[in-house]
């Protein structure tokens, strides 16, 4: 299965980075990739379990990869989110997926 | 002073179920729970999302599994002290414990069983230099006394539901409402949308969006915000105002728990999963997605274990050295607090000519 596995880039809440593998096939999200990795102390990510309802699994997505289009669930809780910015994403709702192969994002500050 | 048997912090599935477990041992149970009704996230976070891990149950919504576990408990009177937040935890000399909660309620219990999840829910405060200066002096995060707000101006920011069902309620106790949402769209229950529209229209809710509240104007006390609007051209505004109400939604903090000298790893607290669910501190159990041990999976289903194990041994803590044997449910029926009894009807003996 590794064939399927992607490499991400992912920078923590304290500004280091992490280069990851995930895999493709066990239909795993961004924010279930910093979990797994524990990237960011388990309470502060993926509180609503990956609903988009709570928004801390927000991240600045920093290379162009072309991402699945937000949805209007993940569009509502950004607008109720702080720290949001034009590149804003829920983790939860991007899918890891090979065309996510390069991704590069920042984890937004937890509030 | 409210005594009991076992008191739960946190009224979730775990704390529920705690309840029917300890009252099969005849044990009674007090929950506390920072929220105003039962359930936990079940309630709070997504009451009509469905669940289909629960053993028996191949869907089941989040606030039906709710209503079953407390009609299941019923029988066994459980007390609750809901909308307050445990605070405060001593140990007497009896080795009971001493609960308050913030609003100076006391608990006394020879258990406490934390059910706590990941925590209290906090008020998600908007990220306003000086906002808490203003904390009880105009800003709140809850709306409890809505009567505080009759004759008087007041501000509320937020686009979900909250936000939109305490604009449509004060537009009839306030002297002036003002909504302001970061975006013109709002996300809540159609009829309240809809409401708040036919309000604007009638000039009974003053609506700004695209817009953001980015200051506090005032001395001591909040005599207006400032208000960033993008539609068009970037503006900056003064909005007078009595009360700013921010309400963007609820999310959950250890709190209050994580100074209690309880042994925490990874926000959770750290339980002896090889026999009871005990905390470093005797008579102090963990359970549920507020506990951690090695393997841990914060599953309402893992909840359920931990709490029927954690009975067990509360009792045998209650009642030092007394017999008791697990029974079945289904041979021994359950016979309430209440006076009340369950029981399996009795076969039929009768011969067949």
């Amino acid at each position: 299965m590794e064939e399927q596995d992607i490499n991400i880039k992912i920078t923590d809440r304290d500004g280091v980075e992490h280069e990851v593998v995930a895999p493709t096939d066990m239909a795993m999200n961004l924010m279930e990739v910093v979990r797994s990795y524990e990237l960011a102390p388990e309470g502060t990510i993926g509180v609503c379990g990956g609903m988009a309802m709570c928004a801390s699994c927000q991240c600045y997505v920093e290379s162009d990869t072309e991402l699945p289009e937000m949805q209007d669930d993940e569009e509502a809780m950004l607008s109720e989110a702080f720290n949001v910015k034009d590149n804003s994403r829920l983790g939860c709702q991007i899918q890891m997926t090979p065309a996510m192969e390069g991704l590069k994002v920042t984890l937004a500050p937890e509030s | 002073m409210i005594k009991t048997d076992i008191l739960i912090i946190g009224a979730g599935p775990t704390g529920l179920f705690t309840v029917f477990e300890a009252g099969l041992l005849k044990l009674k149970c007090h929950l506390i729970d920072a929220l105003p009704q039962a359930g936990g996230q079940c309630s709070e976070l997504y009451p009509k999302k469905p669940i289909y891990d629960i053993p028996g149950f191949p869907e089941v919504l989040a606030g039906d599994l709710t209503q079953n576990l407390l009609e299941q408990s019923k029988q066994f009177e459980p007390g609750f002290t809901l909308g307050e937040r445990a605070e405060t935890i001593e140990k007497q000399e009896d080795g009971s414990f001493i609960v308050t909660t913030n609003k100076g309620t006391k608990h006394q219990a020879p258990i406490v069983a934390i059910a706590g999840g990941l925590g209290s829910f906090e008020p998600r405060k908007p990220l306003i230099p000086n906002i808490v200066s203003f904390e009880d002096h105009g800003v709140e995060y809850f709306i409890k006394d809505p009567e505080k707000y009759r004759g008087k101006r007041v501000v509320i920011s937020g686009g979900g539901d909250s936000a939109l069902d305490w604009s449509i309620f004060l537009a009839e106790v306030a002297s002036e409402v003002t909504l302001i949402h970061r975006r013109n769209e709002f996300r809540g229950a159609l009829d309240s949308v809809e409401k708040v529209q036919e309000l604007k229209s009638q000039g009974k809710i003053n609506l700004i969006t695209p817009a953001e509240v980015i200051n506090i104007v005032g001395d001591g006390k909040v005599k207006g915000v400032v208000v960033a609007q993008s539609q068009h051209i970037e503006k900056e505004f003064v909005v007078e105002a009595d009360h700013f109400i921010p309400l963007f939604g609820l999310s959950p903090k250890l709190g209050p728990i994580a100074n209690w000298g309880l042994e925490i790893e990874k926000n959770a607290i750290k339980v002896n999963n090889a026999l009871d669910y005990q905390t470093n501190i005797p008579g102090i159990y963990a359970i549920g997605d507020v506990n951690t041990y090695p393997g841990k999976l914060k599953l309402i289903l893992c909840g359920f274990h931990e709490a029927t194990l954690m009975c067990q041994s509360a009792y045998q803590r209650i009642n030092p050295g007394k017999k008791y044997v697990l029974k079945y449910t289904t041979v021994s029926g359950i016979d309430g607090f209440d006076g009340s009894r369950k029981e399996s009807p009795k076969a039929v003996v009768k011969a067949i000519n």
